[in-house]
């Protein structure tokens, strides 16, 4: 089973709940991995300290121009929606910190002038950590692919009996391609009024995708009741509550992981999986070819 | 006029709320909350809108029914899988998924049957508002959306035509998270970057993270570690480590329940109330001012 964690914004506990469900799991004997797609800021290393046993770098395909065969139509600037290519006197300038590495150049040059080279946008390492098999994704900095360290990020999952996903924070293209393919997911967010608008928008990524989800609410003790209340109204669901233990806090400062440090928490975290797999039976019984779109794509 | 940015590495760090409070703090200033995909800014300063506008991110691409010859053209060279048969069966075009086409184009030139159009759609608004403490520009984008950093750089741009215009001080950014595509276009060109960070592992991390991206665009950066009293020891040590990478630690802010109070109440801290904690970002206002006005520029 795949499951991601996700939050409309950062710093909300999501990598706490990743990094603490996947041990949980792991300490009761399941095969489980975790996946660091966070790529701009990965943060479970931090708390898992991984043995890394492999690095490799993730490469985009950039076109470059075969001159002798260039006549300097300018075609591929038109073709270009991304203005990664200008050509001037007949010369063609590439520029690749805008390219999408759409194909739209070298498939619509009439002269066949372009091969594709690969480009390092960032590295993936994998390893293992306390019976957690991991992998994370690490961006290069003043590089704006992370898309694509993502997707190398996720074709590293082998089939563990669960996936566990920590998903950027946000609703933007990143975390789309983070989340895409998830069974489910849980959004971490805080009960106050940042919170709520963000779970907000997180709820409307998770509808859009067409994924299931329910709410986990870290520090629910702090603030307000309006998660609760829009839980409620909206019929989501809350899996998982962590109150605003200071201890945890201090754990977190110091990078340790919540449910070795303070063993009261795991059954905090076996409950809130028991839920996630309890729904997740219900989903699949309930509703056999229900809407896939987003699986497929 | 000069601008700064604040950023935080991974949000969740108290960012929004101390850029509130400089709101308050400022005199003639303009508001621009760049945090795009979790905009909350407009949860504390209560801003009436006086003008919005679309947004539109780029193209994207839909198929005409009635001239879709089924050839698969444009699923064959669509490098995003944003084009696909609907699992229904039922339709016999495919299909395009606004969430994953990037709008390359390609398959709008592919396709020999006229059967794509390829148009720029709108999927977000920014508006200029009035707040109690100046204007402000600020935006929503829409769900799923990718493209926030030309976004964040419209907003940009407005806020600081307005600050020409009115002949104000300060333009006061609250930047995006991460080091990937918005927060670059939050920060580029900027007078001064104020990172925001936690005094944990994981805000260490991204803060050197962000360091570097800062000094790769040459920008000058100062830090504060909000929170500062939750960890003493880590505190000095990522105030050691930023001096060493050349970013001057301007500031300390102290845990205090009344931040989200505040937030709850729909204020700036300062505004809220006149303790400890609002003399820590009064000093850390003073400090971001000596240092633009020292020459940061
Ligand atoms: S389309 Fe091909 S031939 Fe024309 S300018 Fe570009 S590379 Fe040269
Ligand atoms: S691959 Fe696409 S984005 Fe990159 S240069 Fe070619 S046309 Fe432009
Ligand atoms: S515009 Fe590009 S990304 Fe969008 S559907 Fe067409 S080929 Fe795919
Ligand atoms: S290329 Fe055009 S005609 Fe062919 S399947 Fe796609 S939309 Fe239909």
């Amino acid at each position: 089973m795949k499951i991601a964690i996700a939050s409309g914004k950062g710093g909300t506990g999501k990598t706490t709940i990743a990094t603490n469900l996947a041990l949980t799991l792991a300490d009761a004997g399941t095969n489980v991995q975790l996946l660091d797609c966070d790529v701009e800021e990965p943060n479970c290393h931090i708390f898992l300290k991984p043995k890394i046993e492999s690095a490799t770098p993730v490469t985009v395909p950039i076109p470059k121009v075969i001159e002798e065969k260039c006549t300097g139509c300018g075609i591929c600037a038109e073709v270009c929606e991304f203005s990664a290519i200008a050509v001037v006197k007949k010369k063609v300038l590439i520029f690749p910190e805008l390219c999408h590495g759409c194909g739209a150049c070298s498939l619509f040059c009439p002269e066949n002038a372009f091969v594709e080279v690969p480009r390092e946008v960032g590295a993936i390492e994998k390893g293992s950590a306390d019976g957690i098999i991991f992998t994370q994704g690490l961006l290069n900095i003043g590089e704006l692919m992370s898309p694509a360290v993502i997707s190398e990020v996720k074709k590293s999952a082998g089939d563990p009996d669960v996936l566990i996903i920590d998903s950027p924070p946000g609703t933007s293209c990143p975390v789309i391609e983070a989340v895409k393919d998830a069974e489910f997911i849980l959004l971490v967010t805080e009960p106050t009024p940042f919170g709520l608008n963000d779970l907000k928008l997180a709820v409307g990524m998770a509808k859009a995708l067409n994924l299931p989800f329910a709410v986990a609410v870290n520090r629910s003790d702090v603030g307000d009741d309006a998660v609760a209340e829009y839980c409620r109204s909206e019929n989501i669901e809350i899996f998982l509550e962590i109150p605003n233990d200071r201890r945890i806090a201090e754990a977190y400062s110091r990078g340790e992981m919540v449910v070795r440090e303070l063993p009261e928490y795991l059954e905090t975290f076996k409950t809130c999986w028991d839920r996630i797999r309890a729904f997740s039976e219900k989903e699949t019984s309930s509703k056999p070819n229900s809407d896939g779109t987003a699986k497929e794509a | 006029m000069k601008e700064i940015v604040v950023i935080s590495g991974k949000g969740g760090t108290g960012k929004t709320s101390i850029v509130a409070s400089f709101a308050t703090l400022a005199g003639k200033a303009i508001l621009a909350d760049c945090d795009v995909d979790a905009a909350d800014l407009h949860l504390v300063l209560n801003p009436v809108i006086e003008r919005r506008e679309d947004f539109s991110g780029g193209k994207k691409a839909s198929i005409i029914e009635e001239n879709c010859i089924g050839c698969d053209r444009c699923i064959e060279e669509c490098r995003f899988d944003a084009i696909s048969y609907p699992d229904s069966g039922k339709a016999d075009t495919p299909r395009v998924n606004h969430i994953f086409c990037e709008g390359c184009g390609v398959c709008f030139r592919v396709c020999p049957a006229d059967a794509i159009s390829f148009k720029q759609a709108v999927n977000g608004e920014w508006f200029v508002s009035s707040t109690k403490y100046g204007p402000m520009v600020h935006a929503r984008l829409g769900m799923a959306e990718g493209n926030s950093g030309k976004l964040v750089s419209q907003i940009r741009q407005e806020a600081r035509s307005i600050a020409e215009k009115e002949n104000l001080d300060y333009i006061i950014v609250d930047g995006s998270p991460g080091v990937g595509c918005p927060v670059i276009s939050s920060i580029t060109g900027a007078d001064l970057v104020l990172v925001i960070t936690e005094p944990t592992l994981s805000g260490r991390h991204d803060l050197l993270r962000v360091a570097e991206l800062t000094s790769f665009f040459r920008i000058p950066t100062i830090v504060c570690v909000n929170k500062w009293d939750l960890n003493a020891d880590i505190t000095g040590q990522i105030e050691q480590e930023a001096r060493e990478h050349n970013v001057r630690p301007a500031g300390r802010v102290r845990y205090d329940t009344s931040v989200t109070s505040a937030q709850i109440a729909g204020t700036s801290i300062i505004a809220f109330a006149d303790g400890d904690v609002s003399r820590d970002i009064r000093d850390l206002w003073n400090s971001v001012v000596t240092t633009l006005d020292g020459g940061a520029a």
